[in-house]
Order: C-alpha cells, then structure tokens, then sequence
C-alpha cells in the first residue's frame, strides 16, 4: 500500500523537534509536509531561552550563522536564595567566535527563531502548512496512516507521522503510545520579556557588547515548591520566569503570577529589572516526568520527538537541544525506511536505538530518579539553601565571636534544623538521583 | 502588576467558538469545593478560571495554550482542545 500514500512523511509541529526531522527528511529528497497550528510558525512557542549551538549546526551546517540570536552567552551563574540573601556561583568565559564553531549556548527568543527555522525547513523543500491543527492521528490495524486537520476534507496519508507538537502531546494519547500524564510530571512556568536598552544590560551585568548572561534562582522564590527562576538576558530585554510542578501548583494554591512578582521584587532580582518595561507576559509547560513518563517512541508508522517525547533535561535546562537531535536521528531513520521501503516499527526501532547510543538517552537516564525526588521532597531546594546562606553570613559577620565559636554556632543552628543522620539520608538520595 | 495588567500585553486572534468546556458542572459544585477549594481558579496563569458562586466560568479568550488545566483539574473535569488553527494566542516575543 505504500504507493497509494500521498506523501513519505508528515510532521506534527513547527517547533526544534519538527523542523529538525522535516528539513533532514526533505533534503534526502522525501515528499514532506510540516503542519503548524500557529498562523505563522514560532507563533505559539515558548521556552525559557537556552538554545545550544552544536546540535543546531548538526541540523543546519550551512545556515546556523543567520540564525536570529539574541546573545551569545559568556557568564551563566547560580544563586540559591533565602527571602534576602543568596549565595552565588558562577562560571565566565570568553565565547570564541570562529567562522565553523558554533557558539556552545546562545539566547533566542522562539517566535524569531522558529519562523527561520521553519524556514531553512521550506527551502530544504518540505512543504510547511501553517495555520492548521492536527486532531487525530488515523489508525488503520493499529498502524498510524495519517492524520486529521481541522480543515475542511482535512485527512491526509502518509507513510510516516511524526509526532511533534510539544509538551502534554494529544497525539501520543491518541496514537496510543502513551498513558496519561500526571500533574508531577509536567511543570507550569510564566515569564516575561522585561525590555531594557543594550547598554544598560551590559553595564548591569558587566558584559561585552552581544554576550550574555544566564542566572538560575533556588530557593525562596520557588515559595516550598519544587521549580526554579530564570533571569536570561536577550539584545534589548531580559527574559525573566519562574516556574514549578502543576502538582504542587495545586496544592499552595499560589498563582503564577503572584509568584512570578514575588521573584520580581526578591532584593538581589530587582535592581536589575529597574527601569524596565514589561513587553509579554508568556506561559508555557515544561516536561518533568524524565525518561520514566516517556511515551513508546516509535510504533509502525509513527516516531515522536522533543516535548511530546518528555525529552527535557531539567537540571541542566535542556529540550531544544535534545528535540533538534532527536529530530534529525527521526529524519534519518525515515531515510532509511523510505530505501528500505518499510515503515513498520520493525525499521523505526532503529529511532531508539540511535538515541539509546547518544546523549539525549543517556542524559535522561542518568536522571531517573530525579522527578521522584524533586516532587516529594521541594523542602530540599529550600532548607539547604537557607542553611548554607545562613552558614557563609555568619562566617562573613565580623561581630567580635571567634572564627572557631561561630563554627560551633553554625553546626549546632544546622542541627537543630536537621539531625546528622536526616542530613546523611538527604544527601544520599541526593546522591542516587543525580549520579 | 496585576493578572489583568500582564494579559493587557497579550493579542490573540479570537474565535467565536469556545474550545474549553466544563465536563460535569456538578463535580465543581459538590466535589471540588470541599476536596480541593477549585485550584483552575489558582493554578489558570491566565485566569481563564472563575467561580461565579454556582459554577465555574470559563473566560476561553483568555486562554495561553499552556494546558496546564488538563492535567491540574483534579477530576480531568476541564475538556481542553487546541484552538482552531490560526486562533488563539499571538506570541510576540516567545
């Protein structure tokens, strides 16, 4: 039946994901059709602001220079926070600009970025359909053959689906490669774009002209839930959010923008906002769940990629990166299914396969054990924080107490908060869920 | 800045038709009120989510697309689908 399709492959969303396998299926010479349910691709997409450049010059090794970045990142730094002090680590360096090497991180904002992306897609020659919701897959023996839009004799057949349209995926659901998704497994962030003028970003960060820096809040401001705030800087504005588990969203009953004005006016965030005017207020979710809320990533006829897939790597603040690889390792499996001239799951195992053998599976895996911690136990993000905070002011206090008395001041304070052993059993599974 | 201030910064290309409905009006009534005080009135960053003293009214042209309410209604009460392609919200910046 494979003849009777009308085209090789059609892919579900216009977001890294999507884009990556389209433009790779469509320069191999395979008949492509991307749908985008956005008017105009970017339109609906979201993220904190984090691209990596190595995976994008794997996708596009010719183009990625014309990319719209925002800044290339030279400082990314930490800050673990109590409602009025922090205590801050950092990392600098000197972003190389050569004319082969892509920058290691850079910023975007998505709607920019993907309308190019989807656009290096087209001139590979996919045929990009916006402006069109997928609302089913077809199923046919249990075999994915296509898909429904929402227009009018709006069926269309393909020998390959590929699921990409983003976090809380409706089409895994429908497909059935999936079990529905619990409130722990996927987080709520808001953010918004603050827009300030280049220089005064560059004086109050302490940045060269087109470099960058990236903050990472714990803490305080997440208020006992388990998430984590961003300050990114763009060329004219910074990107700052906040976020945690819907699960626990529910639970406090804090709104998210009650939450997101807490982390604004936190004393060490808002000096450098000041002055600032909000240009969007953005929302989006986040996949938590890792490599244990996963759906079945293939299945005859059908690859799914990116959010959809729950390919997100929170602690590092990865999932464009892990979607673009994921993308091209789906388009170049459809390659060799469309010489193979077959499409069952059979073929498109060679999908996992090459993600068990890269980083994306290996990362994910490495991190199992994360989601359950971080969902049972937000009290670690703030506790910790607070008694390390507390610890390093009393050792920077110069009252007259000697060195050795405020020693033995900050270990019985910690162990009043926390007995040896609870602080040995924390750090162990600390330890099991991030090694 | 208040909820309404920040979604003043927002466009949207509305449709006439609504894309989110209540499932069961009666399990916000009866159940929801004593076992999870409603949190789609707390957790909506958008405030799509309000309860009018009998049931929950659902202002759908203020909806992000973030679907947090699909997974956060405790009772998997709130029928969420994606807009009608090309409605909905406008990112501007993303």
């Amino acid at each position: 039946m494979g003849s009777s399709e009308e085209f090789d492959a059609i892919v579900v969303g216009a977001g890294p994901g999507g884009v990556s396998a389209a433009l790779t299926m469509a320069r191999a010479g395979l008949s492509v059709v991307l749908f985008e349910r956005a008017e105009r691709p970017g339109q609906k997409n979201v993220m904190g602001g984090v691209m990596y450049g190595r995976m994008l010059a794997d996708v596009v090794p010719e183009t990625w220079r014309d990319a719209p970045v925002e800044r290339v990142i030279a400082d990314e730094r930490v800050w673990l926070t109590t409602p009025d002090t922090a205590v801050t680590l950092g990392h600098k360096h000197v972003p190389h600009a050569g004319p082969s090497d892509p920058p290691n991180a850079f910023t975007v904002l998505r709607v920019p970025f993907d309308a190019w992306f989807a656009s290096q897609a087209e001139a590979a020659g996919a045929l990009v359909v916006p402006g069109t919701t997928v609302e089913d897959v077809i199923l046919e023996q249990g075999r994915v053959v296509g898909v429904r839009t929402g227009r009018q004799d709006g069926d269309l057949r393909a020998s390959l689906v590929v699921i990409a349209d983003g976090a809380n995926s409706f089409l895994v659901q429908k497909a059935g490669l999936s079990r529905r998704l619990e409130p722990h497994e996927m987080a709520l962030v808001v953010k918004e774009i603050v827009a300030l003028p280049p220089a005064t970003i560059e004086d109050r960060f302490n940045l060269e002209p087109g470099h960058g820096t990236t903050i990472e809040v714990y803490g305080s401001v997440t208020r006992g839930m388990a998430g984590y705030g961003f300050i990114y800087t763009n060329k004219e504005s910074l990107s700052v959010g906040i976020g945690a588990l819907i699960s626990h969203f529910m639970k406090t009953r804090i709104t998210p923008w009650d939450l997101l004005e807490g982390f604004k006016t936190h004393p060490l965030v808002a000096p450098l906002l000041r002055g600032g005017e909000v240009r969007e207020y953005l929302a989006h979710a986040i996949p938590e769940g890792g490599v244990r809320a996963m759906p079945r990533l293939y299945g005859d006829g059908v690859l799914v990629v990116g959010d959809a897939a729950m390919m997100v790597n929170n602690l590092h603040r990865e999932g464009s990166n892990l979607a673009m690889v994921a993308g091209r390792m789906a388009g170049e499996t459809a390659i060799q299914a469309k010489r193979a001239g077959d499409w069952s799951a059979r073929t498109l195992a060679t999908y996992r396969e090459l993600l068990e053998a890269s980083f994306v599976l290996q990362d994910l895996r490495k991190y199992e054990r994360l989601p359950e911690l971080v969902e049972h136990r937000p009290d670690l993000l703030e506790t910790y924080p607070a008694m390390l905070s507390e610890a390093v002011h009393e050792m920077l206090t110069v009252d007259g107490v000697s060195k050795r008395d405020k020693q033995r001041k900050i270990l019985r304070r910690l162990l009043a908060r926390r007995p040896w052993w609870r602080m040995l059993k924390d750090a162990a599974e600390g330890w099991r869920a991030m090694r | 800045m208040r909820i309404e201030e920040k979604l003043y910064t927002l466009r949207w290309k509305h449709d006439k038709q609504t894309h989110i409905k209540i499932t069961r009006a009666d399990v916000c009534l009866e159940r929801c009120d004593g076992e999870w005080h409603r949190p789609c009135t707390t957790f909506c960053p958008a405030n799509v989510y309000a309860w009018d003293g009998e049931k929950i009214a659902v202002s759908y042209e203020n909806c992000v697309e973030c679907t947090t309410c699909v997974l956060g209604c405790p009772y998997r009460n709130i029928d969420w689908k994606p807009p009608r392609g090309g409605f909905g919200i406008e990112w501007q910046n993303g």
